[in-house]
């Protein structure tokens, strides 16, 4: 936003106040309903809205008893474990097989590149339902449906195009002349990968792997459709519970998310300020 | 001859193989590289994501379950004339017995009837109750069988049943697509279902618009945000994109029920409305459980998606032509509208595909805060495959906005190339 200039009249003066408390608000509308959650859930009473002693601020209209509920509640602590079981192999799953593909993708000479693209990116793009749907159906089939495994295939499935996007983008920098100095001087093509690509790449393979992680931590439709009751993760959980006995332990929860997605946005961004100074420093 | 290659033969390469050759090969060899590398992934996504939805597509059609239930009778109905107003002859009859006699012991007759009864209601109780009967069945000495069954069951005696028999005894249907698009198959071929249950156009018309909303709101409420981000400092601005990000990284089902305890009758929002006085106690907005409960959710969790690629357009604008068209002459509006604006449209249509793809295909937020007035196509999807179990037409429903989402998935390549979809 460039600073009013002196000789501005007062008509651009109002618009330029205006247009800033227009922004103010859409900024408010964004960021609010995740900040009110956050004391909503240290409310001591069993509500969804301030009471009387929380505007107050009286050390009695607050507690963590929602939070003692979470970590003490079988059904909530089961939905924990489950979702930290899936998640990282699905995440696993998704980043080997998919900086493998993306490094192919970014050959000079790939046949048919647009399509395999366009197949590898499909699982972001087809709605959530139909993938559910195609896989709760085609997974009984194959005795797949209910188990772990299926929940763990479905959910790198959907992680996938996430690395391929993010590795890719990473391999558009990347010099290629310093694999050939490498295969020059010696180094076989694991060697290579290894001690001179990966390292270089890193950054982009990480957060690939958040986004593949996030995406199989957050994810509700699909597992309630492959997965059964065993595998009810925290999303589910949280859904099942917004849609029958509302209770305020979901607050709890949500605000951990919140921190949770609070780390995981602060990794990105200091991979991304480490990338960028990499890229500074490197000539062209 | 070696003369000849001497003076004007091909280039040689240095292990003595002509170039084109040697050059050939070593290009097949990195392709080969390529998808090598690519390959377990390819086969991986084959397998776990595009077999099932083509295995969901293929359900959409498949009808193999009449022919395979009630083989003896498809055949014996083959030169039955439905038109005819005349029941089917004693040998159909028979056939059905037979036929219900396998089925009733493999206890297949109640999902041949229900598969019917799709078509036809009253299918379902005509096959579960002769089917109780039909274990005991003596097919050789139990006849005649047409007025054997007529007097079990006196739907028997409408030919109406049996030319729903006929009709879908093919393997395969479209009669799951047709019913989809709110039509049946009559005397006369395909027409329309009656208005009453007229459901899913209306749906798939509703979901389209509040699609379309969806993504209009967000433009109006991203360009603001991505233009006062692009013009800020970067040391400003990367602050003020926490607060885009932040929503974006966090997980559908916080924000979901942050809307759904924010919108509440005794939720904050109408809380704040009494407090300032803008509503009676007694007279508390019902802003949940109906369409603007759903927009506005859906508009908060997907306005970061629109935001984002308006904020990388923006940013390669130079506030250079700004400032010449105004010092051309133009008025602030103008210099804005011709242009600011023109510049920015390719920022509006990467986000605006972008949202209504996720918008048109979203499940989870309208059915928490949708009620009934607010959900999509995609709830009703899910009702059909976990409670009323119609596969065929969830898969129906589902390949139609499949092709929808595949439509805008192509145009989105063309405007703006799957290479160039940018994360965070």
């Amino acid at each position: 936003m460039a600073k009013l200039p002196p000789y501005a009249t007062t008509g651009q003066r109002i618009w330029h106040y205006a247009f800033l408390v227009i922004c103010g608000l859409i900024f408010f509308f964004l960021i609010a309903p995740i900040a009110v959650v956050i004391p909503l859930s240290f409310n001591s009473q069993d509500f969804f809205t301030f009471t009387k002693e929380m505007l107050s601020f009286d050390p009695a209209g607050y507690s963590l008893k929602h939070y003692r509920d979470f970590f003490s509640n079988p059904d909530w602590q089961d939905a924990m474990w489950n979702s930290i079981k899936i998640a990282p192999v699905a995440t696993v799953i998704s980043v080997s097989l998919g900086t493998l593909a993306a490094i192919g993708l970014s050959q000079p000479h790939v046949p048919a590149r647009r399509a395999i693209m366009a197949i590898l990116i499909s699982p972001m793009i087809v709605p959530l339902i139909i993938s559910a749907a195609g896989m709760y159906f085609f997974y009984s089939k194959i005795n797949l449906a209910g188990t772990y495994w299926g929940v763990v295939l479905a959910h790198a499935a959907l992680g996938i195009p996430f690395v391929i996007i993010t590795v890719t983008a990473t391999l558009v920098g990347f010099d290629r002349s310093l694999t050939r100095a490498a295969a020059n001087m010696g180094a076989d093509p694991v060697t290579t990968f290894f001690r001179v690509q990966m390292p270089l790449i890193l950054p982009g393979v990480i957060s690939g792997a958040l986004f593949a992680f996030i995406t199989s931590f957050d994810e509700v439709v699909v597992v309630i459709f492959v997965g059964s009751a065993k595998q009810q993760t925290l999303p589910w959980q949280m859904f099942t519970g917004l849609r029958e006995q509302i209770s305020p332990t979901i607050l709890a929860v949500a605000t951990l998310l919140v921190c949770v997605s609070i780390v995981l946005l602060t990794v990105l961004e200091l991979l991304r300020r480490r990338s960028e100074r990499l890229r500074g420093m490197s000539p062209g | 001859m070696s003369d000849m290659t001497d003076t004007s033969g091909p280039v040689l390469a240095a292990d003595g193989t002509p170039l084109k050759r040697s050059l050939a090969k070593a290009l097949r060899r990195q392709k080969l590289r390529a998808l090598l590398l690519i390959s377990p992934l390819l086969l991986f996504i084959l397998v776990s994501f595009i077999l099932p939805i083509a295995d969901m597509l293929y359900r959409s059609v498949d009808n193999k379950i009449v022919v395979q239930t009630l083989p003896r009778t498809v055949q014996a109905l083959s030169d039955w004339d439905a038109d005819s107003g005349q029941l089917p002859e004693e040998a159909v009859f028979a056939a059905m017995a037979a036929d219900l006699k396998e089925a009733a012991a493999a206890k297949t007759h109640t999902k041949v009837g229900s598969r019917l009864n799709y078509e036809n209601p009253g299918m379902s109780s005509i096959f579960r109750k002769t089917g109780r009967n039909a274990k005991k069945f003596d097919i050789e000495a139990g006849g005649p069988w047409k007025e054997a069954l007529i007097e079990m069951n006196d739907d028997w005696a409408d030919p109406d049943v049996w030319r729903t028999i006929q009709t879908y005894s093919p393997p395969t249907t479209a009669g799951y697509f047709l019913n989809a698009v709110d039509m049946r198959v009559g005397p006369d071929g395909a027409e329309m279902r009656p208005e009453s249950e007229q459901i899913y156009m209306n749906l798939l018309k509703r979901t389209l618009w509040m699609s379309l909303f969806i993504t209009f709101s967000c433009i109006v409420l991203a360009y603001p945000v991505a233009w006062i981000l692009a013009n800020l400092p970067t040391r400003q601005s990367n602050l003020l994109m926490i607060l885009v990000l932040l929503p974006f990284w966090t997980s559908l089902l916080v924000r979901t029920s942050a809307w759904k305890i924010l919108l509440q009758q005794q939720g904050v929002i109408n809380d704040v409305l009494v407090w300032i006085g803008l509503v009676s106690d007694d007279a508390r907005l019902v802003i949940i459980n109906n369409q603007f409960g759903t927009i506005v959710a859906m508009t908060h969790i997907l306005l970061p998606f629109m935001i984002l690629p308006m904020y990388s357009v923006m940013q390669t604008i130079p506030p250079t032509y700004l400032r010449a068209a105004k010092s051309l002459g133009a008025t602030d509006w103008t210099a804005f509208w011709r242009v600011y604006f023109p510049q920015t449209i390719p920022g509006i249509g990467a986000g605006s595909i972008l949202v209504f793809i996720l918008a048109i295909g979203y499940y989870i937020t309208p059915a928490l805060v949708g009620g009934t007035k607010g959900t999509f196509i995609s709830n009703q999807i899910a009702f059909h495959i976990s409670t009323s179990l119609n596969w065929g037409l969830a898969s129906a429903l589902g390949a139609i906005l499949l092709a929808v989402v595949l439509v805008l998935y192509w145009a989105y390549d063309k405007i703006v190339g799957i290479d160039n979809v940018k994360l965070g």
